[in-house]
């Protein structure tokens, strides 16, 4: 790196640093606030737990919890990935929208529907601590 | 494909190619004295469902209808079938209407096993009025059969329930917490005993049971609670077969003289216990797993199976839809039952590997 450079970054560095020291604590928080984070989290894992078991999200009283136990062999630490009957790679919702459409005889859910966070929430707390593993078969 | 000789024994499956079904093969076993062999058909979990009205979940009526079409074909002929239970989803009288009509097209006799999902309604009362007791035994061609209810529970949790259809509804979850390990209980145990009493030692046993009579892993009810009791009673017999439900999967095991072969769903597969990350199981080391499922195809993995009794054992024909089919077939030298193609880790498949 030349001087010009390094001096260059160095001024609006040098500023931000003044504005933390300043005690404008952007960044930090409290164990409550994280306390609070995961009890607002776990309330969507409840809410997806629920529906998971709920008939409803189709239309001829199935539920994902027959076929999925405890969100067994939902795998969503392997997406996206690549499905051969859909012929590209997919989001994990565009998995659960296949089952809702077909053994639930369901409509398909918007990704961002909260029905449908809920349901992603619980099977990647069923999954937790399973290791990553994107593309995987 | 082997070089032993077979004979096909579905005939005129030929009928059902559109239906993706391939003719099956059963494996042609010498004995020396071939006149003590029988066959049996072995059909489980239908789990019939209602929605309304005239309505019922078109999958699970399919399901079932083609396990009792492709039985009918059978050649040779079964003697009789054994329905492993769970006929209902939720036990209801229009479920177990429907789900014995769709059996009456069988042309065999039938011996059923009572299910969780057809007991815990009305404690099978409406189940017991169409097909007698809960629990009962008999002889065929020199075998006992011992059938029994192995879906009871503690009395303090079936009573504890301010509606029937509450705890129905709790017992048809399968990861239900709330719901309770199963049991076949003191009385019928009692019951049993003085049974077996009565049959010499070198007799076949075979028990027709919806839970496996052993501890396989208690969060999803792959349990029974008194399983090493039951098995005690079973301990003195020279040959032994378990045949159970309720676990949607293949699964087969030898504990002592005792073989264990579990049934396919007719309605859907279920995932292997090693598949759920958050509770230790205790799958049968023997057990070669079934092929992942294709959700894309909603008959994979679902299926009947086909038995041969020779000499006291078994062999299951599993009739897989979207896989090749499966033979677990009782092998003499080992004294336990494997599987005729992937029992050699070598030989299994990636699809066979649930995670
Ligand atoms: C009739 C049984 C059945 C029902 C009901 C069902 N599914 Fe499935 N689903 C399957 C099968 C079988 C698979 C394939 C499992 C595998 O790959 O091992 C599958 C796969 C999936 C996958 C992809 C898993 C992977 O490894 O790629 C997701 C996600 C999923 N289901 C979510 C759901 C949700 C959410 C519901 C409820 C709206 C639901 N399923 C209802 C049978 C079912
Ligand atoms: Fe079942
Ligand atoms: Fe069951």
């Amino acid at each position: 790196m030349s001087n010009i450079t390094q001096s260059a970054v160095a001024a609006p560095l040098a500023a931000l640093l003044c504005i933390a020291a300043g005690g404008v604590q952007a960044d930090d928080f409290t164990d409550a606030e994280l306390e609070r984070w995961q009890g607002q989290f776990m309330e969507v894992v409840e809410e997806g737990r629920r529906l998971w078991g709920t008939e409803g999200l189709g239309s001829n009283r199935l539920v994902c919890g027959q076929c999925h136990p405890n969100a067994a062999n939902t795998h969503p630490e392997t997406y996206p990935k690549f499905q051969k009957q859909l012929g590209r790679v997919v989001p994990i919702w565009e998995m659960v929208n296949w089952c809702i459409r077909n053994p639930l005889e369901g409509e398909a859910l918007n990704a961002a529907d909260p029905r449908m966070i809920a349901l992603q929430a619980y099977m990647n707390y069923e999954r937790r601590g399973v290791a990553m593993e994107p593309g995987k078969h | 494909m082997s070089k032993l000789s077979r004979r096909n024994f579905l005939k005129g499956s030929g009928l059902l190619a559109a239906g993706g079904v391939l003719p099956m093969s059963l494996i042609e076993l010498a004995f020396a004295d071939p006149r003590q062999n029988f066959n049996f058909a072995y059909i489980s979990d239908s789990h019939i469902q209602h929605i309304k009205g005239k309505e019922f979940v078109r999958n699970w009526d399919r399901g079932l209808m083609r396990a009792v079409a492709e039985t009918n074909l059978l050649d040779p002929k079964p003697d009789f079938v054994l329905y492993g239970g769970d006929i209902a989803q939720l036990g209801t009288k229009p479920e177990i209407d429907h789900g014995l009509e769709l059996l009456s097209a069988l042309r065999y006799p039938v011996r059923y096993a009572l299910g969780e999902h057809d007991y815990y309604l009305d404690l099978g009362e409406y189940w017991e009025s169409q097909l007698g007791p809960q629990y009962y035994s008999f002889d065929h061609k020199g075998v006992h059969f011992v059938v029994l209810n192995s879906i009871l529970t503690y009395d303090e949790w079936t009573n504890k329930w301010p509606t029937p259809e509450q705890r129905m509804a709790v017992m048809a979850g399968l990861d239900n917490p709330n719901g309770s390990p199963f049991m076949v209980g003191e009385a019928q145990r009692a019951w049993m005993a003085d049974d077996l009493a009565k049959v010499a030692k070198t007799t076949p046993v075979v028990v027709l049971s919806h839970s496996p009579l052993q501890k396989i892993f208690r969060n999803w009810n792959f349990w029974t609670e008194d399983a090493e009791q039951v098995q005690a009673l079973l301990a003195p017999f020279d040959k032994v077969t378990v045949l159970y439900g309720h676990v949607h999967q293949i699964q087969y095991n030898q504990i002592g003289n005792i073989s264990f072969n579990s049934a396919m769903a007719t309605a859907w597969p279920w995932p292997y216990p090693r598949s759920y990350a958050q509770a230790p199981s205790h799958m049968p080391k023997l057990t070669v797993p079934m092929n992942r499922a294709d959700p894309f195809f909603e008959r994979d993995a679902t299926g009947w199976q086909f038995i041969d009794l020779h000499s006291g054992n078994i062999d299951l024909h599993y009739a897989l839809y979207d896989n090749p089919n499966r033979v677990v077939a009782f092998n003499a030298q080992s004294g336990r039952p494997e599987d005729t193609a992937f029992q050699d880790p070598a030989t299994r498949v990636p699809a066979q590997m649930h995670y």
